[in-house]
């Protein structure tokens, strides 16, 4: 694996108080595309995981960043591509934040088919990640923001106010959701999932403890390699949420200073035409 | 222009009255920023800034978005990510465009449910309420429009669903689905007719926006007493009132960054809580979601949509008499269409004579009943259509309908209203005390 030390973490501000925990829905359903689930209704299993990344003030760990891609790199994308995630992003400061000729290597690793040359070339930053190689296995750019990991209850979205959409928490429970059943049928293998709706998923098990080796000697049991690459996914799907983040406080400040200034305005304004009650 | 006596735009400088002789736009701009306003209006009034500012909004960010936005079914969904990740502040412009189609029907639902309350509906300001409701209709034919452009799974069966509607009308409905897919089923050609309407109709709201503010600057606005301003003199009208600039501007706008700062709240910190995660997997004519779940503000039609299934009665009872021709699928479709055609003719549904809700003791327990109606059926909306949430929904459909043609014109028969102040003054100074000098 390419990635080296990885660079200390520039952006400060560990995701610590936690008043709102991110995103989420009214209504939810994680769908299956192919025809990995076999049935659906079933409550699926999710269990809330503290990322780094949640509240307004939450950020991205940059290592656990880096531990993810190297999860994704050695066993996800074996099967799953990230097709709409540019291999350049890699080096952003507000991502992984890997060294570009590193980026430039890992990208060389890559093939892809290019129609000018009519052949094969390595892949360049400015090329995108593969597509999926297997064709029932899901793209993963966006997979941590179209799955819902928390509901209602009652579909008041609640829960998902509090504790967040919950698609990294869905991917966490879900690679280590595996319960040791599995089932042929038709000429396939399914196995017991306890967070997939449904219950039967066509994924072989993708993580086991120590499957892994990361460069910084984390911890590499199965629990914390599908954190990692939760992580790495969420930043996958929402590359920009350090700046928008970031937006978001500007505008909330200036406008919490323009209201004051306009309620103060306001309040002189009509001052002469509200009877004080002075003499 | 409103009818309310006050001074009137006069050209000072030579080169103000050059222009004037030959356009009076200054006169126009005076006059519509100088409006004599009840200075009594409390905060329920300050929607209408928040969707004008909406509308602008939309239509700048959408503007932006078109110039990096690709409407081909096999391009649409890459290049909104494409925006998200590579356009220069893209995932700004996008998550304010789709979050601001939410604050847009948020205000536009307080806006009228003001109305609905203190009876802006009512003569004159028919026009002004009608005109309202189209604007109203073309909101939702945008947002659903929009809503389909990233050609995500939920944009394309929810155009799927929506398009469905009209393939329920008798005889005719499947070649009218056709003409507006313009094609058997959802489709390029759907993608590509919905963005070019997607871009046109917000110009036409502007459009309407402008008729809806001529209108009520006609007949004055209405106010909290529901009484109107006295036109018996200028000092009379000066007593009741205060020029819109710069009382009402400041007010107005106080709330609009009150109400902004709550918006990009939500923007900066969960721009995807009001969306479907679905929207995030590209759309595939072969694998139909779970559920398919409109966006939040039609939740409360499509409540009314899904809740008159063929076992209900009065459905039952339209099937037969009309020799089967109006099926439970029909039924919900004119249900739903039927349950804003009724606030179109309220005007006329209202009996009272009393404007005001604030006057009217039993009106306002109907109202606020019909109030929480409308966000229950908006849950419903979310729900899965099976019991409970079925029956409250039919419940719930038919308080709407009940409300506006039973209840509204009984109780302005019925009811023994409040006495209502006189003047507007009178109102204005019961809650702020009366001033110690006379302004005039």
């Amino acid at each position: 694996m390419l990635i080296t030390a990885p660079k200390p973490m520039r952006l400060s501000e560990k995701g610590t108080g936690s008043m709102l925990k991110r995103f989420a829905i009214t209504a939810a359903a994680a769908l299956s595309l192919s025809g990995a689930a076999l049935a659906a209704g079933s409550e699926a299993h999710v269990h809330d995981v503290d990322f780094s990344f949640e509240g307004p003030f939450g950020t991205y760990d940059q290592f656990q960043l880096q531990r993810g891609l190297q999860v994704y790199t050695e066993v996800c994308s074996a099967c799953h591509g990230l097709r709409y995630v540019p291999l350049r992003t890699l080096s952003d400061e507000a991502g992984p934040g890997i060294p570009e000729d590193q980026v430039r290597a890992y990208a060389a690793n890559l093939d892809i088919f290019d129609p000018e040359l009519d052949d094969t070339r390595p892949r360049t930053p400015a090329d995108h990640f593969p597509m999926s190689g297997l064709s029932n296995a899901p793209d993963l750019s966006m997979m941590a923001k179209a799955r819902a990991g928390f509901h209602g209850p009652y579909g008041l979205g609640i829960n998902q106010f509090l504790k967040g959409t919950g698609g990294p928490e869905y991917i966490v429970s879900l690679l280590t959701g595996y319960t040791g059943e599995e089932i042929e049928m038709a000429g396939s293998t399914f196995y017991e999932n306890k967070a997939f709706p449904g219950g039967m998923i066509a994924m072989a098990p993708p993580l086991s403890d120590g499957a892994v080796e990361y460069a910084d000697g984390h911890d590499n049991s199965a629990h914390h390699m599908a954190e990692d690459v939760a992580a790495f996914l969420m930043w996958a799907a929402e590359p920009k949420m350090m700046a928008r983040k970031q937006s978001g406080f500007i505008a909330v400040i200036f406008l919490t200073v323009l209201s004051v200034l306009l309620y103060l305005t306001n309040k002189k304004l009509w001052a002469p035409h509200k009877g004080k009650k002075t003499a | 222009m409103s009818g309310i006596p006050h001074d009137h735009y006069e050209p000072k400088t030579g080169g103000q009255r050059w222009l004037h002789s030959r356009l009076p736009i200054l006169g126009l701009a005076y006059d519509t920023l100088m409006i004599p306003t009840p200075k009594n209006l409390n905060w329920m009034w300050i929607w209408g800034i928040v969707l004008a500012f909406c509308l602008g909004l939309q239509i700048i960010t959408g503007i932006v978005l078109v110039m990096h936005y690709t409407p081909h079914v096999d391009l649409a969904f890459a290049s909104v990510e494409h925006i998200m990740r590579n356009v220069n502040g893209g995932h700004m412009l996008r998550y304010i465009h789709s979050n601001g189609a939410s604050l847009f029907f948020f205000a536009v639902y307080l806006h009228i449910f003001r109305g609905l309350y203190y009876g802006s509906y009512k003569a004159p300001r028919e026009v002004t309420w009608i005109i309202g409701m189209v604007i109203y209709l073309a909101m939702m034919g945008t947002a659903f429009m929009g809503y389909v452009l990233p050609w995500g799974q939920m944009s394309f069966w929810g155009a799927t669903v929506i398009t469905g509607l009209f393939g329920a009308i008798p005889f005719i409905g499947e070649s009218i689905q056709t003409w507006l897919l313009g094609g058997p089923a959802v489709d390029n050609a759907t993608l590509n007719r919905f963005f070019s309407l997607h871009y046109l109709l917000p110009f036409v709201i502007a459009a309407l926006v402008a008729v809806h503010i001529w209108a009520f600057h006609t007949t004055g606005n209405n106010n909290p007493t529901g009484v109107e301003v006295r036109r018996t003199s200028k000092a009379d009208a000066a007593k009741d009132t205060l020029p819109f600039w710069p009382y009402f501007v400041i007010k107005d706008l106080f709330a609009l960054a009150l109400v902004l700062l709550v918006f990009f709240a939500i923007v900066g910190f969960m721009p995807n809580y009001l969306g479907h995660p679905d929207n995030y997997i590209e759309a595939n004519p072969l694998a139909t979601p779970a559920h398919i779940v409109p966006e939040w503000y039609f939740l409360p039609f499509y409540a009314i949509l899904r809740a008159f299934t063929s076992d209900v009665w009065v459905v039952m009872f339209a099937s037969w008499i009309t020799g089967g021709i109006i099926d439970a699928k029909f039924f919900g479709v004119l249900a739903m269409f039927g349950a804003i055609a009724v606030m179109f003719v309220v005007p006329w549904l209202d009996t009272s004579s009393v404007r005001s809700g604030r006057y009217r003791p039993m009106f306002k327990a109907w109202f606020w009943l019909l109030a929480v109606d409308f966000v229950v059926l908006m849950w419903c909306g979310a729900m899965p259509a099976e019991p409970p949430y079925s029956t409250i929904s039919l419940i719930g459909s038919t308080y709407w309908f009940a409300y506006f043609l039973v209840i509204l014109p009984i109780l302005g028969v019925i009811e023994k209203p409040l006495p209502a102040p006189a003047t507007i003054e009178e109102d204005f100074n019961a809650h702020y005390g009366s001033k110690a000098h006379a302004a005039e």
